[in-house]
């Protein structure tokens, strides 16, 4: 099965494609290429995870050219993990409803279903490339699609949209440059190659500026703190669908490149004594973005924004703890890469479902919800008390490793905070948990709503399902998969 | 200084490019000079890559006579990938001027801050024909 690193992503590239050829006949074909797209890539990335957990490392030639000539896919335990959640939410997206996932009537002949896929495509392309370029390409490709998917937001959506654009291009740049630097220093851009090269070179001031230049690109891409700006407009003025997309998958994957580049390319040894303060500053951008983000998240009113600015302090947990640089604590960012997806599309499945029913997007006019939708609201408020931190669900896992991580090496603000944002996360989901649970229905149509459609109820207790059985066996999970790579990264 | 700089000016004039192309994304306020500073600011970096490809009286990478010393030859990877970038960027720019026309065509302006305090709903705008939530709501100009 040496093709294992290169099959979850070709149903999604050919799928995108079928998907056009399938929306120009019916809509609802597009969105069936999708949904079997999609599962085929969930099958492939589970198949791919089993077959190299805990340790295994399946590489595949892409034309046939040895690396490093040639671009490499790995499939090894990191990336078959992330591949494996890129593929599952992107299924649950594309069961999910069109008319809640993409408002209430897209523009006519909007071509949704192939730019999710190509969304999907760029992402696992990302995971999988074992060759700097070709991860600068996917970065891309999954960017240009996102610019297509936000500006479907109507008016607002296209303002962000380009001014997504101009920041996420920017990024990218910053990126580039740092490839370059590093090719001109090594020779070569496999990555598995650069990382042998490396440590031979480790006073090049090059591969430093390098370093700094890919840290602050993927830093802009991932909208870590104070590189977030973009993100809440993007978010909260996309569609519901696109917002949960962007937020459970999009964002991690230049997560991962961060993660990939820095302790697989780089390797500690650059971390420790580069002379460039990457972690420090990884782990007290990502605390002020943690801060920043649940203080913002509190004044919100529209629930789509306050979900946006809720991301920003979720991505800084993962920055925490990828700046941490200990086992622990990169089993916490993994685990939370994994439990933040499940949760914030959750979330924005549930709003997609209030929008679709009720119209409504402020907060204060939720009064009685949870009367009129309970399979709904028992939903969210699964995925909310997860996001708070509620024992034994998902949530609270990968706070615990965050804090373990961080009180093993002596770091005490940063469990501090960890510990108390929890409270912050709360007093955002109070108000939620207040108006949807404990006020009579005030406004008409609250009044009047009814369960939304079975598909919104459907995907959104298959993440609450999900949420519950990761909280209960996180023990296995990080046992079996994410403690080998956080071993092997670090160790 | 003069020294680290000497026989490398091109590197200067890429740096002086990208300063350039920065500024204008994130200093001037008119979309379209924001989309001109992105492509300055790429055009930077790829000329940053054919800059350091270059090796003094190297030739083409075709090789002659069996000889394959490699100090003959100019790098030829940093081109191919900057063709690739090129494509990348193309797409990019095509998309922003895409959602450029879009925004003109409901705003009649380019100024992103009219645009913007428009967009925050303080003052009622014109709406867009496209979204159907504006229209939905009965807003009107």
């Amino acid at each position: 099965m040496s093709q294992l690193p290169i099959l979850p992503l070709l149903p999604l590239l050919f799928g995108a494609v079928l998907a056009v050829l399938a929306g120009l006949w019916r809509p609802v074909a597009a969105q069936v290429v999708a949904v079997a797209a999609t599962g085929l890539a969930l099958v492939f990335s589970v198949a791919g995870l089993l077959a190299v957990v805990p340790d295994g490392r399946i590489t595949y030639e892409m034309g046939g050219w040895p690396p490093p000539i040639g671009i490499e896919y790995v499939l090894d335990p990191l990336s078959a993990f992330m591949v494996t959640i890129v593929a599952l939410i992107g299924l649950l997206i594309c069961i999910y409803p069109v008319d809640a996932a993409f408002d209430l009537s897209p523009p006519k002949g909007a071509p949704l279903y192939p730019l999710a896929l190509l969304l999907l495509t760029g992402l696992t392309g990302v995971m999988l490339s074992g060759d700097l370029f070709h991860l600068f390409v996917m970065l891309e490709i999954y960017a240009i699609a996102t610019y297509g998917l936000v500006s479907l937001g109507g008016d607002r959506g296209a303002f962000a949209a380009l001014r997504y654009l101009l920041l996420g291009t920017v990024g990218s740049g910053l990126y580039l440059l740092g490839v370059g630097f590093l090719y001109f220093s090594t020779g070569t851009l496999n990555m598995a190659d650069m990382a042998a090269t490396l440590p031979a070179i480790s006073d090049n001031p090059a591969v430093l500026g390098a370093m700094g230049l890919i840290v602050i690109g993927l830093a802009l891409k991932m909208a870590l703190f104070p590189l977030h700006i973009w993100l809440p407009d993007a978010h909260s003025f996309s569609p519901p669908g696109v917002a949960a997309l962007l937020a459970a998958v999009q964002v991690k994957a230049a997560a991962y490149a961060l993660v990939r580049i820095l302790y697989d390319v780089l390797g500690p040894a650059y971390l420790d004594t580069g002379g460039l303060p990457v972690s420090d500053a990884l782990v007290w951008f990502g605390l002020a973005g943690v801060i920043v983000g649940s203080v913002l998240a509190i004044r919100q009113i529209d629930i789509k924004r306050m979900l946006a600015y809720s991301t920003v302090a979720q991505l800084g947990y993962i920055g925490v703890g990828i700046g941490l640089a200990t086992p622990l604590a990169l089993i916490g960012a993994l685990l939370h890469v994994l439990n933040h997806a499940l949760m914030k599309s959750g979330l924005f499945l549930v709003a997609g479902g209030i929008i679709q029913r009720t119209h409504l997007k402020e907060i204060p006019r939720f009064a009685g919800l949870g009367k009129r939708m309970p399979w709904t609201m028992a939903g969210f408020a699964l995925a909310a008390l997860s996001m708070v931190g509620i024992p034994p669900l998902a949530g609270f896992w990968s706070k615990f490793y965050l804090v373990w991580g961080a009180v093993e090496v002596g770091n005490w603000v940063v469990a501090v905070v960890i510990a108390l944002s929890s409270l912050l996360t709360l007093v955002y989901f109070l108000r939620l948990f207040e108006q949807i649970f404990v006020r009579e229905p005030q406004e008409a149509v609250v009044d009047e709503a009814t369960e939304p459609s079975g598909r919104v109820v459907a995907t959104v207790w298959v993440l609450g399902i999900a949420i519950v059985l990761v909280g209960l066996f996180t023990a296995t999970l990080v046992g079996e998969v994410i403690a080998p790579i956080a071993d092997r990264m670090l160790g | 200084m003069i020294e680290l700089l000497e026989g490398r000016y091109v590197y200067l004039l890429v740096l002086v490019l990208l300063a350039i192309g920065l500024y204008g994304v994130l200093v001037k306020t008119n979309l379209v000079k924001k989309v001109i500073g992105l492509t300055i600011y790429s055009t930077a970096i790829y000329l940053f890559f054919i800059e350091g490809s270059v090796v003094e009286g190297g030739t083409a990478p075709v090789i002659l006579d069996g000889n394959s010393d490699p100090s003959l030859y100019v790098d030829p990877v940093p081109h191919l990938l900057i063709l690739t970038a090129i494509v990348v960027g193309v797409g990019v720019v095509g998309v922003a001027l895409a959602l450029l026309v879009r925004l003109y065509r409901i705003h009649g302006t380019f100024d992103e801050s009219v645009i913007a305090e428009r967009l925050s709903g303080r003052e009622p705008g014109p709406v867009d024909p496209d979204d159907p939530d504006a229209v939905a709501r009965g807003e009107h100009a």
